[in-house]
């Protein structure tokens, strides 16, 4: 085979002499050899480093969920002069972040240009020889609605709006003021408000102003269908007046025209009801900082949460969250979520993210601060300088801001803000989502409008998880361990030949087929006989030993028929014959104890929810899937151990199952014990059993009669649809990278476990 | 045998003592264990037979009942159905849902009958009870007509009509149906070829034509010359489409010309055209022979054929042809490295520390959840290679991803990564049952270490590997979870192997035996149409995973004897 060439040298000993002759063709071998040498190790290691990627890519996609905010500045340019004279009312930004345009109480709007400051037109929203403008109100950020009080006591709705135009690929953006609702005013009040609200919907406007006498006048107006179906006029509908404890400073009401908020200049709120406009109700009044007063409180986006203004103490001001929050008995209360403690000073202004529920905060000492309420995260934190700011602004995609600070400067920052809905707080701990009744887990990723607040709790899902694994090995230990324990110690080999590859064999069964089954025949089966089920489990464990003592009954002749160690094979009847016995009573007893319908007697007698896709089957699916691994490494853990061990037992007087009890399983105990530690990561990672066998709804509850969602379900369910990039899809990134730790920290602990047994093993 | 007198571990018949005796020598518990596996071994079993029962009974032509079915304080109905099973149900539940039955009687047993003809009656299916359903026959002349829409159709035939007026009514309709049958069965398949072949080919062509346009106006080459070029090429492929349509309306004429009327159990009649018709025949005229022809003809017809009306009926060709081919490319591309780490890991590498924690690392990476490896894929192949890989290639069919979405490529690279793990370990564990002694002639008679590995080690392991590829191949044949990430879909257009050029179309998503037991069994509107289905589907995939399992089984088994041999 190997011809070794003919210039062999005669003392082979000599290396340097054999490389020095060695022949073209040996040369060549040796070259492949060393290649294959090198081409072996890059390979494999390639192939371990690319294993291993798959846990650093999971970190990489994860990771930027936890990063900080990223705020650069873009410098800062005056005010142009037209603009500086006038305290601003209104600075906000375009789509593209590239027009802005400021408010002056004079009521001219100025478009500039945002990265230079140039000015690129005013648009006089009071004309000339009108009445002057006297409040103010943002009604809307995203459509860019706001209005304007006139000393008259009227009110003036007006629109900052975009269009694009292109010529020949380039893009301008032309802005404008529009009027929805035509050019005139709307009467409020016979003379000047102090403090003006607005909220517009599909047909209707309604307005709030402050009227002295501690009054607020609110008016609501209708539109009119046109006589040629055009909106037509709008035209009032009806009126009330509230009587305030105080005069308040500014007033607040929500898109849903639901809910009333006073401020005064005291420290006190009020909140009232003004759902039905004819019978307003005050519901609460709050002493929020006693004698302090309270200027500044804006909605965050979807209308809900208000965050106020509030002066602290320690000359650290602070924004608290507050909304409305349904009692046991269907009123509501104003309820203080959350507070955000500002780094100095106390609130100039405030703004919010158009589509999330993010907001940014100016303070008297210079600084800025990016928050995000859901998560409680303060995201980044800077000085403008040493001056007051005045006003902030953020872009509708909350990548630009503008602050405008007391020297008449306007400063420029890009904004890279991609997850701020994810803190540790958020994913694993209690959080008070916008109208809910209590701090809550909550995992509901979704929703079609962009109002939405995203709950991203991973809690139910892992608490999901641990259920569907509890459950699982609920069923599947005492089968799994006591299996292995008969097969290894007390089993016949011909016997032990033929059951040990059947069971084993099921590990490789599609867990796809046992989620079908376990969803489209158990559970409906269980249903249907669910008094079945339990007593199957009430007299199996009887029947077994009792048909064991009536087996040793039985004359010797007939016994001997049997071999030793087949004691499996004569209890499949007994199994059998108890588990028709058990099902054939279940309609009889669930006649007679459960009225019928066993599920509707938990769910009206007991109270207790059916689903019909519960806990039970997937327990009992999921069970099945783990048995074969369990068995398996248990079994092989029992049978080596070494024989004389246990023949060193039996020889001194003690029985099998003494043997067994004493010597054999505490040898054997850490190679169960990894059986165990694998079957549970087995359990903990399935994905199909729990996707078709449960309803695969995230809510925390142990019941046996409830389903559940788990990690990998969720990931199945929702990557598919989930945005590249985005909040939701690291988040499904993170469950599969709790999930790959879980099961390797559970697995490693298992082999490390097995692999001592194994050296323990050797030394006995 | 056992001699019963040397009974040192005789538990089981430790006949003579009392039930206390008896009790305190722990056999009681011994007998629990027993139990364990009894349960266990039942489970196992019952489990197969229940799948291979649904799944083989399915296609048996099963009688059609005629019947009158007797509601109480209603008058009987005329019912034409198909018997299924029935269950005993309380009359407690049946009152809630809203059946007027006697309380008196505190059970009742209810039967899934089928009744078909679903556009006529709204369902295929329905519970009824079976005690009201009286006068049970079954008259020979019931037909059962497969449709290509609207599921099975149920009645007696009472004429075949060609282009509306009646040819042939009565006992003669029946031989007339056949013959047009076959008939139109022939001019069917003659559409079928021109649409998605010859159709198919030209639109193919077509589409190629404008992405290969898309390129040059990309790179600013598309000059008067290619145009001009492309402008012949595509009249010519719209001449060819114009003709294949002549053809295709021409046979789409001829194949509407008959129809078939059919009575139902309501007594209304139905017209169906015959190119409708899949399949016709008379279950309960047909002789044991019949049937069983008729048996294999639908389990062929379930192996062979694309799925119809949502994958409730019809076969599953496209599901058999995506798994077999999506395990092929996984072993091509598993294979290799599995190999290959293993070589470094047990040859070449020092065996220290670093290699153990590698190995208990690999070990493992087997137990983490294969949903892990789907999410994995998807970010990491699918979007970020296959992202890039369409913009350097793909340019010009971009929005539309090729690479950039889940596929057929993707979806084996993912399962590869996925059953590396076995392949090692297996691997490994047949270089380490080589008995030194064998290298060790190798090396002294003069071979180099790859020439020892090449020509003696690697082929006395080839079984390991061979077990350990077959393991991956059983593993992954099963494996969902991640698929649905990287790209199995419902209902493939095409097959990701065809006539064009180039043949094996790597980027396209794929049907998959697994997947289409979840969809068809969880996602279908017609849960009890499609559930045979699904148990015939499960029955196939357990077959063929479980033959693996014991091909992999024995290939051990056979190797451990070889090596035995060699140690002595």
């Amino acid at each position: 085979m190997t011809a070794v060439s003919s210039t062999k040298p005669s003392n082979a000993s000599d290396r340097h002499a054999l490389l020095g002759v060695m022949d073209a063709r040996t040369r060549w071998r040796y070259l492949k050899d060393r290649f294959a040498r090198w081409g072996v190790a890059v390979g494999g290691l390639g192939v371990i480093v690319a294993i291993m990627l798959i846990f650093f890519y999971l970190a990489y996609v994860v990771l930027p969920l936890f990063a900080p905010a990223k705020v650069t500045s873009h410098g800062s340019y005056a005010l142009q002069p037209a603009m500086a004279a006038q305290q601003p009312w209104l600075l906000a930004m375009e789509e593209q972040a590239e027009i802005g345009v400021r408010l002056g109480s004079d009521g001219q709007a100025h478009f500039f240009d945002v990265a230079t400051g140039a000015l690129r037109e005013t648009v006089p929203v009071i004309a000339d020889g009108e009445p002057p403008a006297v409040a103010f109100d943002i009604i809307d950020r995203a459509s860019g609605r706001f209005a304007i009080a006139l000393a008259d006591g009227s009110v003036r709705i007006a629109e900052h709006s975009y269009r694009s135009e292109f010529t020949d690929g380039v893009r301008t953006i032309i802005p404008g003021i529009a009027y929805p609702y035509g050019e005139g005013s709307l009467a409020l009040a016979d003379g000047p408000v102090d403090a003006l609200e607005v909220r517009t919907a599909e047909e209707s406007v309604l307005l709030a102003g402050v009227l002295p006498g501690n009054q607020v006048r609110i008016a609501r107006f209708v539109q009119e269908v046109g006589l040629f179906g055009g909106a037509g006029e709008l035209e009032a509908d009806a009126q009330t007046t509230l009587n305030l404890e105080f005069a308040p400073t500014t007033i607040r009401i929500d898109p849903q025209q639901a809910w009333l908020y006073a401020l005064s200049a005291d420290g006190r709120l009020a909140f009232w009801s003004i759902r039905d406009l004819d019978n307003p109700q005050r519901i609460d009044l709050i002493t929020v900082a006693e004698g302090e007063s309270l200027r500044q409180a804006t909605f965050l986006n979807g209308g809900i949460s208000l965050m106020l203004a509030e002066p602290g103490s320690g000359e650290r001001g602070l924004i608290s969250q507050w909304f409305p929050v349904r009692n046991d008995d269907n009123s509501y209360r104003l309820q203080r979520v959350r507070d955000f403690k500002l780094p100095a000073g106390t609130v100039t202004d405030v703004d919010i993210e158009q589509r999330r529920r993010g907001f940014v905060v100016g303070t008297d000492s210079g600084k800025v601060a990016l928050y995000y309420a859901t998560s409680k995260r303060r995201l980044a934190n800077f000085d403008v300088g040493d001056v007051a700011v005045r006003s902030v602004a953020l872009a509708p995609r909350a990548d630009t801001m503008l602050v405008e600070t007391a020297d008449g400067q306007l400063h420029r920052y890009d904004i890279h803000n991609e997850h701020p809905e994810i803190s540790m707080g958020a994913l694993w701990g209690k959080v008070w989502y916008e109208s809910y009744p209590e701090p809550d887990y909550v995992w509901q990723s979704s929703s079609a409008t962009n109002d939405f607040e995203p709950k991203f709790s991973l809690t139910p899902l892992s608490f999901g998880t641990m259920k569907a694994a509890f459950y699982a090995m609920l069923f599947a230990l005492p089968l799994a361990i006591f299996g292995a324990i008969y097969t290894a110690y007390f089993m016949s080999p011909q016997l032990r030949q033929l059951i040990k590859p059947t069971i084993e064999i099921m590990e490789a069964l599609p867990t796809v087929i046992l989620g079908f089954l376990a969803g489209l025949f158990l559970a409906p089966y269980l249903e249907l006989n669910m008094p079945g089920a339990f007593l199957l489990l009430l007299l199996l464990p009887p029947a077994i030993p009792l048909a064991g003592f009536l087996w040793t009954r039985l004359p010797p002749n007939m016994r001997y028929l049997v071999p030793d160690g087949w004691a499996p094979v004569l209890l499949i009847p007994v199994v059998i014959a108890v588990a028709v016995l058990a099902f054939s009573l279940s309609n009889p007893v669930e006649a007679a104890l459960f009225g019928g319908s066993m599920p509707n007697w938990l769910t009206n007698e007991l109270g207790i929810d059916y689903d019909q896709r519960n806990s039970l089957v997937v327990g009992i699916a999921m069970g099945f899937a783990v048995i074969p691994t369990i068995f398996s490494i248990a079994e092989d853990a029992i049978f080596s151990v070494p024989k004389q061990l246990s023949q060193g037992s039996l020889a001194l007087g003690a029985t099998p199952w003494q043997t067994l009890v004493r010597v054999v399983l505490p040898t054997a105990s850490p190679g169960m014990f990894s059986a165990v530690m694998i079957g549970m990561g087995r359990a903990v990672g399935e994905t199909m059993i729990v996707l078709m066998a449960t309803g695969n709804t995230p809510i925390m509850d142990m019941s046996i009669f409830q389903g559940m969602r788990t990690l990998s379900a969720n990931i199945a369910v929702e990557m598919p649809e989930s945005e590249v990039g985005s909040t939701h899809f690291r988040i499904l990134f993170l469950a599969g990278l709790v999930l790959f730790m879980f099961t390797f920290v559970f697995n490693t602990v298992a082999e490390v476990v097995r692999q001592r047994l194994r050296r323990k093993y050797s030394d006995l | 045998m056992n001699h019963p007198d040397t009974t040192a571990v005789d538990i089981n018949r430790r006949g003579a003592g009392s039930f206390g005796e008896w009790y305190a020598s722990g056999a009681p518990w011994v007998w629990f264990t027993g139990g364990a596996v009894a349960i266990s071994a039942i489970l196992v079993v019952g489990l197969l037979l229940l799948i291979a029962v649904r799944g083989l009974g399915h296609f048996w032509p099963a009688p059609v009942t005629v019947a009158q079915y007797a509601e109480p304080g209603q008058p009987a109905r005329p019912l034409i159905a198909q018997l299924g099973a029935t269950e005993t149900v309380s009359a407690a539940r049946l009152e809630s849902a809203g059946i007027p039955v006697d309380t008196d009687q505190p059970f009742y047993d209810r039967r899934l009958v089928k009744v078909a003809n679903r556009d006529v009656y709204g369902s295929d299916f329905r519970y009824l009870l079976d005690q009201w359903i009286v006068e049970r026959s079954f008259p020979a002349d019931i037909s059962v007509f497969e449709r290509l829409e609207w599921g099975d159709l149920f009645g007696t035939l009472v004429s075949v009509s060609e282009a509306g007026n009646r040819v042939a009514s009565g006992d003669s309709a029946w031989a007339a149906f056949e013959q047009r049958h076959d008939r139109a069965r022939d001019l069917y398949a003659q559409i079928e070829h021109i649409q998605d072949g010859e159709i198919g080919k030209v639109n193919y062509a077509l589409e190629q034509l404008r992405l290969q346009q898309r390129r040059y106006e990309l790179n600013d080459a598309f000059t008067a010359a290619r145009k001009a070029e492309m402008a012949e090429k595509r009249t010519e492929l719209d001449a060819r489409y114009a003709e294949l349509q002549a053809e295709l309306n021409e046979l789409q004429e001829r194949i509407e010309r008959d129809s078939i009327t059919v009575r139902v159990q309501t007594g209304e009649t139905v017209t169906v055209p015959l190119e409708e018709v899949v399949r016709g025949y008379q279950p309960n005229a047909m002789g044991l022979g019949e049937k069983i022809g008729f048996y294999f003809a639908k389990i062929w017809e379930f192996v062979s054929e694309e799925p119809r009306e949502a994958n409730t009926e019809g076969g599953i060709f496209p599901a058999i042809f995506g798994t077999v081919l999506m395990v092929l490319l996984m072993s091509v591309l598993v294979t290799p490295f599995g190999v290959v780490a293993a070589l470094y890991m047990r040859e070449y590498a020092k065996q220290g520390v670093i290699t153990r924690t590698i190995r208990i690392a690999v070990n493992n990476l087997a137990g983490v959840p294969s949903i892990v490896y789907g999410v994995f894929g998807l970010g990491f192949f699918v979007y970020a290679i296959g992202g890039s890989i369409d913009q350097l290639f793909y340019a010009e069919s971009l929005p539309a991803p090729t690479f950039g979405t889940g596929g057929i490529f993707w979806a084996s690279l993912t399962l590869a990564i996925l059953t590396l793990p076995v392949v090692i370990v297996a691997t490994e564990e047949g270089l380490a049952r080589i008995p030194r002694s064998i290298r060790e002639a190798s090396l002294a008679l003069g071979a180099t270490k790859a020439e020892t590995l090449w020509k003696v080690v690697l082929p006395m392991s080839s079984p390991a590997m061979m077990t350990g590829l077959i393991l991956a191949i059983a593993r992954a044949a099963g494996e969902v979870a991640p698929l649905m990430l990287v790209g199995v879909v419902k209902l493939a257009p095409s097959l990701p192997m065809d006539g064009n050029f180039p043949f094996l179309h790597l980027d396209r998503k794929f049907m998959h035996l697994g997947f289409h037991i979840y969809d068809v069994g969880f996602q279908s509107p017609n849960v009890e149409a499609a559930r045979p289905l699904v148990y015939a589907t499960a029955l196939l995939l357990v077959l063929v995973i479980v033959l693996l399992n014991l091909a992999a089984v024995r290939i051990r088994n056979r190797l451990r004897e070889r090596y035995r041999a060699l140690e002595h």
